[in-house]
């Protein structure tokens, strides 16, 4: 056994976190900056992490390890950017051994966030800022089908990611060949432990702006984060988000290493720890930052609602722990 | 990146597998009865005999110098079968090791290794709690020995023990810091008594508490230097704090799958207790990936750090989560007697967010030396 990432896999999540130091939103008001987002944009596509997930039915070109690195980085500074949509699109149609071509891809959820949707579903597609195409099943869920995106996304719950509602009517074209069961679960692995990556990144990104500013707002003629109240707040926070990046760690790596069932279940424990931990620790970077935490210009909440977004996605804690107890012993069972 | 067993791994818990396996039902224990307890010596000496304790300590002292990823295979294949986990003695043995002279080592190391030799840890004292510092128990110095007197208490197989590695103060005239010696002092003397500590969950067997009244210990008996006593206490507590070090993942999951076989098989399980038990697997196989990437670390050289709070909190949310899934499946059947394992299971772990620091401490640690927050 060796947890350890590798020199490269290091190396990649340096690369991401300069990204993100250097063109993502440091404050609120930069979320209206066109300009550096679409530098932001074209970083990251001359990057090549959106292509991460393509290749051959048989393996991808990264793995399951680097697209988490690179989706947590990008999330420690709440890029407003598309990496999740296109990654998960690209390995689906990977899956099919679909042609590779130049149209911008995402992928359509059902209206519930929990799976992908299928034809006749309410539909959302997540990552709506480029895409032209969201990615969902036919009616069956035995193939792929293309939705057309008209509009793009809005602000909703979460600032930094837009999505748009698909109308039930939107025109689809089929692509690639039959997906097998199999295949849609390792996929779902994937996109419930980037999720997951998402939550651990958002974590890490309110815990540096709340303890930052714990060191610098002074009250009582001291800096906040001198008095215990408010480092216990802190220390538990950090020790959250450790604990749910060891978890995120094995699932990222689960996900091409080990048969599906058993990747979904590293995901399902990643994701119900890191989503419980994950609000717990924005709603800490609220209350450290007191009245001013509670206001539109303050980071915590942009953290807040993206940790919102991407607990929902593909299941939030309840529904992957009674994933768990179903698999492990059967779940709750003998109510009247 | 592999979580999987490397073929020499995979060979080396094949062996512990059928070690386990021939070596009788008689392994099978709950660490919540009395006879556990006075069951760990034997357990000790078996485990160092058939090659499966000490594996990452040098071999000059016993043992047989393996990376620390073999101590996980140790922990899972003992819980698997349902065995005591191993000692843990590796923070004293880091305390020896770190502090003490060759002559020292060479002397101590091999019996608290092989378990020929049982040691209990004399530090906490009645006034001296999280406040270890203000430890009031004197050693003065008296020809070519030391004489000590005080109190000590949250002694660990204190009935059992051949040695105790006292903390006592040795030049009270400094700040209280720096007046700390330590010293190996042999138990079986008039000079100490030890009577046990009964816990919440009944338990008589695993603490003491120590006095020592003109108990006698040779001066050549000192741990480190003079007044090296606070940076010995400070590297075994911090050694104290990992579940690397402890292998409680591993317990951990056992008790979680023995829940798991109970809700299977019970007449009614409520959505609340499922929600318990889910999310104690949860924290326990969290708890058994974070020690993976600890372990891991190490290959790199990572040395021991403010981290071990980390995963100390992380440890006891852990044991706190599959308490409260044991009470939510166990309280009722403990209401007119019966086993009362799971309550107990329960009570025992409510003592994980004290010892070996408290929770508040190991967060004062965290906030100041990891996250960087000012002191006050």
């Amino acid at each position: 056994m060796d947890a350890r990432p590798t020199t490269e896999q290091r190396e990649l999540v340096e690369a991401a976190d300069r990204l993100g130091r250097r063109l993502g939103p440091g404050s609120v008001g930069d979320l209206d900056d066109g300009e550096r987002r679409a530098r932001l944009d074209s970083a990251l596509g001359q990057a090549g992490w959106r292509d991460l997930r393509t290749g051959t039915p048989e393996a991808p070109i990264a793995s399951g390890v680097e697209a988490a690195l690179v989706v947590r980085s990008l999330a420690r500074r709440a890029c407003d950017v598309d990496i999740l949509g296109p990654l998960l699109a690209a390995d689906l149609l990977r899956s099919a051994d679909a042609p590779e071509d130049e149209v911008v891809r995402t992928v359509a959820v059902r209206a519930d966030l929990r799976g992908l949707a299928r034809i006749g579903d309410q539909a959302i597609a997540i990552d709506a800022v480029r895409a032209t195409e969201a990615i969902g099943l036919d009616a069956s869920g035995t193939s792929l089908v293309a939705f057309a995106v008209q509009e793009r996304g809005v602000d909703g719950i979460d600032l930094t990611r837009p999505a748009v509602a698909l109308s039930p009517a939107s025109s689809w074209t089929p692509l690639g060949k039959p997906i097998t069961d199999g295949q849609l679960r390792s996929w779902t692995a994937l996109a419930v432990t980037l999720t997951t990556a998402d939550l651990v990144g958002s974590m890490e990104g309110a815990i540096e702006l709340s303890t930052g500013y714990a060191k610098d707002r002074r009250q009582y003629g001291a800096a906040i984060g001198s008095y215990q109240a408010v480092q216990h707040l802190l220390a538990e926070a950090h020790t959250l988000a450790e604990g749910a990046a060891s978890a995120l760690q094995h699932a990222a790596w689960a996900v091409d290493e080990l048969p599906d069932d058993d990747a979904l279940d590293a995901a399902a424990v990643a994701k119900a720890y890191a989503a419980r931990a994950a609000r717990t620790v924005c709603e800490t970077a609220i209350q450290v930052h007191g009245g001013i935490g509670n206001t539109w210009e303050c980071m915590a909440h942009v953290f807040l609602r993206r940790v919102l977004l991407s607990t929902e996605l593909f299941g939030d804690d309840a529904a992957h722990l009674a994933r768990l107890s179903a698999r492990r012993w059967g779940g709750p069972h003998g109510l009247s | 990146m592999d979580f999987r067993d490397a073929p020499d791994e995979a060979e080396f818990r094949t062996r512990i597998r059928s070690w386990l396996s021939d070596r009788g039902a008689d392994i099978k224990r709950s660490h919540t009865d009395d006879s556990y307890w006075t069951f760990l010596g034997q357990w000790h000496q078996e485990l160092y005999d058939a090659g499966f304790f000490a594996l990452t300590w040098p071999e000059r002292y016993g043992g047989r110098a393996l990376p620390s990823v073999y101590e996980v295979i140790v922990d899972e294949e003992l819980a698997a079968a349902g065995a005591p986990p191993k000692p843990s003695l590796g923070y004293l043995i880091q305390g020896i090791s770190r502090h003490g002279s060759e002559e020292t080592k060479d002397r101590f190391l091999p019996g608290l290794i092989n378990g020929r030799a049982r040691w209990c840890q004399g530090f906490s004292e009645p006034d001296a709690g999280s406040d270890l510092a203000a430890l009031r128990t004197t050693a003065v110095r008296d020809g070519d020995e030391f004489v000590i007197n005080g109190h000590k208490i949250w002694t660990s197989y204190s009935d059992v023990a051949d040695w105790c590695l006292v903390l006592a103060r040795t030049d009270p005239d400094v700040p209280k810091h720096k007046g700390i010696s330590a010293f190996a002092v042999p138990m079986q003397q008039a000079g100490i008594e030890q009577r046990p500590l009964r816990m919440i969950n009944g338990i008589t067997t695993e603490f003491g508490q120590v006095s020592f009244d003109d108990a006698r210990v040779p001066a050549e008996n000192m741990i480190g230097r003079p007044g090296e006593g606070w940076p010995l206490a400070m590297t075994v507590v911090s050694h104290e704090r990992e579940p690397a070090e402890l292998g409680f993942a591993s317990r951990y999951l056992k008790m979680v799958r023995e829940l798991e076989d109970r809700a299977r098989t019970a007449p009614v399980i409520g959505h609340r207790q499922a929600d318990e038990l889910a999310w104690a697997y949860v924290q326990a196989e969290m708890l058994r990936l974070h020690t993976a990437r600890r372990l891991s670390e190490r290959l790199d050289g990572v040395t021991h750090g403010p981290g071990g709070s980390v995963d100390k909190l992380l440890m006891t949310w852990a044991e706190q989560a599959v308490g409260h899934a044991a009470l939510s499946l166990g309280c009722a059947e403990a209401v007119v007697g019966g086993s009362g394992e799971l309550l107990d299971f329960y009570l025992y772990s409510r003592a994980q967010s004290v010892m070996g620091g408290t929770s508040q401490i190991q967060k004062n640690i965290i906030a100041t030396r990891i996250l960087g927050l000012p002191t006050s």
